[in-house]
């Protein structure tokens, strides 16, 4: 039963993490990788490491997700001023 | 090179690869089977040693807190060099302090987010205190419990916006206690230096097993961890945060 269990979870993380690679959209992705993260807990549980699973949804699900969607945000926003800078000199 | 001849270049590569990932983790003992002589000598020993119940913890923290310290360090690296590029970034602006920003997109959540994080707000906080002193008896410690603490204080922004966050979360506090609970941990390491004892020994009375005072030095490093890694994620927060906001005058423009 278990077996079934850890072999469905290896499925899943794998399709996951393709997933995560084949999308294009940062935005999209982050929420990818997070439910990456929710899987990869999962699996740790399952395999009866405890530790691991906690440390895995607090990085994997939350501060990663978090950090790279705060930077997302903070690229874009430079992103707009140098247009608008660039436009600026422009005209 | 022509379309044809990258496929096969990947399939030749991707089938060598898969080969040999197989050759090497077919004979590999299945993880129910799994016996070691370091998880043996683990498992029998942490409770009589030191009073500790979680052997993860006890390895994190004590055994191999020698580790932990390095990879508390890395974490206190990569918050200091996250802060110092943010900072570079917004003097280059001409805004140091956040009081000339304004919002930008930010968008208020609703009274059904609020109310939300409203009560979610203790419960997050108890239940992060609780992973973090609980570490020595319980799977969790304070790497775990302090990202859980953390996003205590991201909610607040999630239900009211930045202004809120940073009127609730005391900045210059917790910078001190990022400092603190990076210095704390050395410190708790030099302290058995004054009894003789070689660096990060465990020193302190080790109490009854499944206490949350167990284990000696594991839970005050813990708790140290604990304090660290709340105060870095919620500098590095802080620091993101104000570097989404947009300077006034942009704004007005």
């Amino acid at each position: 039963m278990v077996e079934v269990l850890q072999a469905a979870i290896l499925i899943l993380l794998a399709a996951a993490g393709t997933g995560v690679v084949l999308t294009r959209d940062h935005g999209q992705q982050v929420i990818g990788v997070s439910f990456f993260g929710f899987l990869l807990t999962l699996l740790f549980t399952v395999y009866q490491a405890p530790d691991v699973a906690l440390s895995e949804i607090v990085v994997g699900a939350v501060a990663l997700p978090l950090m790279v969607l705060l930077a997302h945000a903070s690229t874009e926003r430079h992103g707009r001023e140098q247009r608008r800078r660039r436009e600026h000199s422009q005209s | 090179m022509s379309r044809g001849w990258r496929i096969f270049l990947f399939v030749f590569g991707a089938a060598g690869l898969a080969a040999a990932f197989a050759a090497l983790s077919l004979p590999l003992p299945g993880p129910s089977s799994l016996r070691s002589r370091y998880l043996e000598a683990i498992n029998s020993r942490t409770v009589p040693e030191r009073h500790a119940t979680d052997a993860v913890s006890a390895v994190n923290f004590d055994y191999r807190g020698f580790d932990t310290l390095g990879e508390e360090f890395i974490l206190f690296v990569s918050v200091s060099g996250a802060m110092v590029l943010l900072r570079e970034g917004r003097e280059q602006h001409g805004k140091l302090l956040p009081d000339g920003m304004a919002r930008g997109r930010e968008v208020a959540g609703s009274d059904a987010v609020r109310l939300w994080v409203l009560a979610m707000l203790a419960p997050k906080i108890l239940f992060g205190l609780y992973v973090v002193t609980h570490g020595q008896l319980t799977p969790g410690g304070g790497f775990q419990g302090g990202v859980i603490l953390a996003t205590a204080a991201f909610i607040l922004y999630l239900g009211d916006g930045f202004d809120c966050f940073r009127r609730v979360v005391p900045h210059g506090l917790v910078e001190i206690g990022e400092a603190m609970g990076a210095g704390g941990y050395v410190a708790i390491g030099l302290l058995a230096f004054l009894s003789g004892r070689e660096f990060l020994t465990n020193f302190l009375p080790l109490g009854r097993p499944g206490q949350v005072t167990a284990a000696g030095t594991m839970p005050v490093i813990s708790l140290l961890t604990g304090l660290e890694v709340t105060a870095g994620f919620t500098l590095l927060m802080f620091s993101f945060l104000q570097e989404t906001l947009t300077p006034k005058e942009d704004i007005d423009e």
